[in-house]
């Protein structure tokens, strides 16, 4: 899916800890099956310890929220395409390791930072999520978050789905400064 | 304000005259990497999603075939038909079939496809490993790649930087893999987030090429975009006779800022482990002493180059392996297991009751040949340690230079080498 702009997401909390790394979020032994999202959204979060069976329970639209570094480790891609396959529609955290915040951004994946929302949110919590604003609000608890803002650059990326449309716009141009 | 290595790079690569902390860069990308896992996806996105039909330079892009090859079945050997059918139709010049390369991070080193001075790209997170050669270098993911690949530039934002000093030298038995376990274990995994680490000091200067790659392969452990160390006559040495381009190394301005300085005296870092089930869980080797181990692993693009293997082989020639553990040996490409060879390294581990395999990535990422059932413990000389990253989520995991490997594989348990050289080789 792609953030559309004025986009609303609604869902239920699932709640980690700090350091998830990626061989948690998606064990390299299913990156062989790394062209099959549904196989990876079955196993997502699979070796976060205690969690086997986890996107089983998952409802379409959840939101994941983590503490501090969520995503390090390995440069997977398909660390944030197993969570989006097994249901989760955005993953808020404390802060998030670099290539998982890059792979997010370019495959147009909602990911908010957030250290309020990660300190306050308790596990189930209703949550509403205000893309374009990157407010989110608690319903459970009739609170409010402000996510920190992106670059206007990356916002612009997440608004077009991904990296993958800008190259294309950006080849094309190329191509026709060619043939000029 | 002067600049430091890693930003001078990202100025190049952009085209631009200075850029500082914070600054988003659209930048010319060098050399790239791709390997079994991450040029499947990155190939069908290129082609699928952004409509590329070649690749922006067939000479500047690596493929090595490692992860899961040779195919430990038949999910992994699509993957690597995959990859092998887009390099022989893309006319990649540099692809590394199974034999013939091995791991990614030590081909590329040792064949001078990775420069000072330059901007580089792997789809691969420890790809950082490169900036030992004074380079730029960082893991990115697939769609990154595919960018790449399409147009041979990429987004970056300029990251700070954290300055590390080593004073005085490394004490003996003491190597570059205890000394970045003991950086790691003070920063945590989280303590470089998205910045460079930036190598200095007199201590570098006795850390050989493939020491020099241990630091900073291991800069994504603490969370770093990538780490890099200055050229000077190692780095020129190393690269003579075999760098694949003209290159034009890089140096810090004395007034370049940084984010942080840390200081550390080489010579007071002691023989280190990591423990389970992080990479920055450390401990002086002294606290972990005695503890049993089911497999001992030297290998991985951390810590499996010639120089390691001999180590090692000088701990075990004459010597078992302890009858309730296995030792298992990759070398980290097949340039260093022809090497072994040569040296007679091989006839040694054999001897000794070790398993000898091709170069792969295999066991560092439970991939295959030696994934660890539940409960099991480990010794190893890879970089990373998360929970079920070697096999079974509840098999522990150690991480240590390769010659405490050796040692303890000979114990049993962990060991300090110098308890095991006092023995008396048994077998001759
Ligand atoms: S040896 Fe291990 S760390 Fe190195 S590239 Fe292979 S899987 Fe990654």
């Amino acid at each position: 899916m792609t953030a559309e702009r004025g986009l609303v997401l609604r869902g239920n909390s699932w709640k980690f800890g700090d350091n998830v790394d990626t061989d948690q979020i998606i064990p390299a032994r299913y990156a062989i099956y790394s062209m099959d999202e549904k196989v990876l959204g079955e196993h997502a979060m699979e070796d976060v310890p205690d969690n086997a069976g986890w996107s089983k329970k998952v409802l379409a639209g959840d939101i994941l929220v983590a503490g501090s570094n969520f995503g390090c480790g390995s440069s997977r891609e398909i660390a944030p395409v197993a969570i989006r396959a097994a249901g989760i529609s955005a993953v808020i955290a404390d802060s998030f390791a670099r290539i998982f915040f890059r792979n997010a951004i370019n495959i147009g994946y909602p990911i908010l930072q957030c250290p309020q929302a990660a300190e306050a949110v308790r596990q189930g919590d209703q949550l509403e999520i205000d893309l374009e604003e990157g407010i989110i609000k608690n319903l459970t608890q009739g609170d409010e978050y402000r996510a920190d803002a992106f670059p206007e650059f990356m916002t612009e990326l997440i608004h077009m789905g991904g990296l993958a449309p800008w190259v294309r716009k950006r080849l094309a141009e190329k191509e026709a400064a060619r043939s000029r | 304000m002067g600049m430091n290595m890693t930003e001078k790079i990202l100025a190049r690569g952009a085209g631009r005259e200075s850029v500082k902390p914070g600054d988003l860069l659209l930048a010319k990308v060098d050399f790239a990497m791709g390997h079994d896992l991450t040029i499947p996806p990155a190939s069908k996105i290129m082609r699928e999603q952004m409509g590329a039909t070649r690749v922006w330079d067939p000479e500047r892009l690596a493929v090595v075939q490692d992860h899961f090859q040779p195919a430990k079945d038949t999910a992994s050997a699509a993957l690597g038909k995959t990859t092998r059918d887009w390099a022989r139709a893309m006319g990649i010049k540099w692809y590394f079939e199974v034999g013939d390369g091995g791991i990614c991070h030590t081909v590329l080193p040792e064949r001078g496809l990775v420069l000072p001075g330059e901007l580089i790209v792997g789809a691969d997170s420890h790809s950082c490993t490169y900036g030992a050669l004074n380079n730029f270098a960082t893991g990115v993911g697939s769609t990154d790649l595919a960018c790449v690949l399409s147009l041979g530039e990429l987004w970056f934002r300029v990251p700070e930087t954290l300055k590390f000093v080593y004073h005085n030298r490394l004490s003996e038995w003491v190597e570059a893999k205890d000394l970045i376990l003991a950086v790691i274990g003070h920063l945590t995994v989280d303590g470089a987030r998205s910045k460079a680490m930036e190598h200095t000091g007199e201590a570098l200067k006795h850390i050989d090429m493939e020491g020099r790659l241990t630091m900073t392969n291991m800069a994504i452990e603490a969370g770093a975009k990538n780490g890099i160390m200055e050229y000077d006559e190692v780095t020129e040495a190393f690269l003579k006779g075999i760098a694949k381009r003209p290159y034009t190394p890089v140096s810090s301005d004395p007034d370049a800022a940084y984010e942080k300085v840390f200081e550390f005296d080489a010579e007071k870092v002691e023989l280190s482990v990591a423990k389970p089930m992080s990479p920055d869980a450390y401990a002086p080797l002294s606290e972990v002493i005695g503890t049993k181990l089911d497999q001992v692993f030297i290998g991985s693009c951390t810590n499996s180059r010639i120089g390691d293997l001999r180590r090692a082989a000088a701990v075990l020639k004459g010597r078992r392996v302890h009858p309730h553990t296995r030792l298992l040996i990759t070398p980290s490409s097949t340039e260093t297991a022809r090497m072994a060879e040569r040296e007679g390294l091989i006839r040694i581990f054999y001897d000794a009751g070790a398993s000898w395999t091709v170069s792969t990535c295999g066991a560092c990422l439970g991939g295959h040949m030696g994934v660890l059932g539940e409960g099991e413990t480990c010794l190893s000389t890879t970089n990373r340690n998360f929970p079920g990253r070697m096999g079974h989520p509840k098999a522990l995991v150690y991480l240590s230079n390769p010659v405490v490997a050796a040692a303890s594989a000979v114990a049993g348990e962990i060991i300090h080498p110098a308890e095991i050289m006092k023995r008396a080789p048994v077998a001759v």
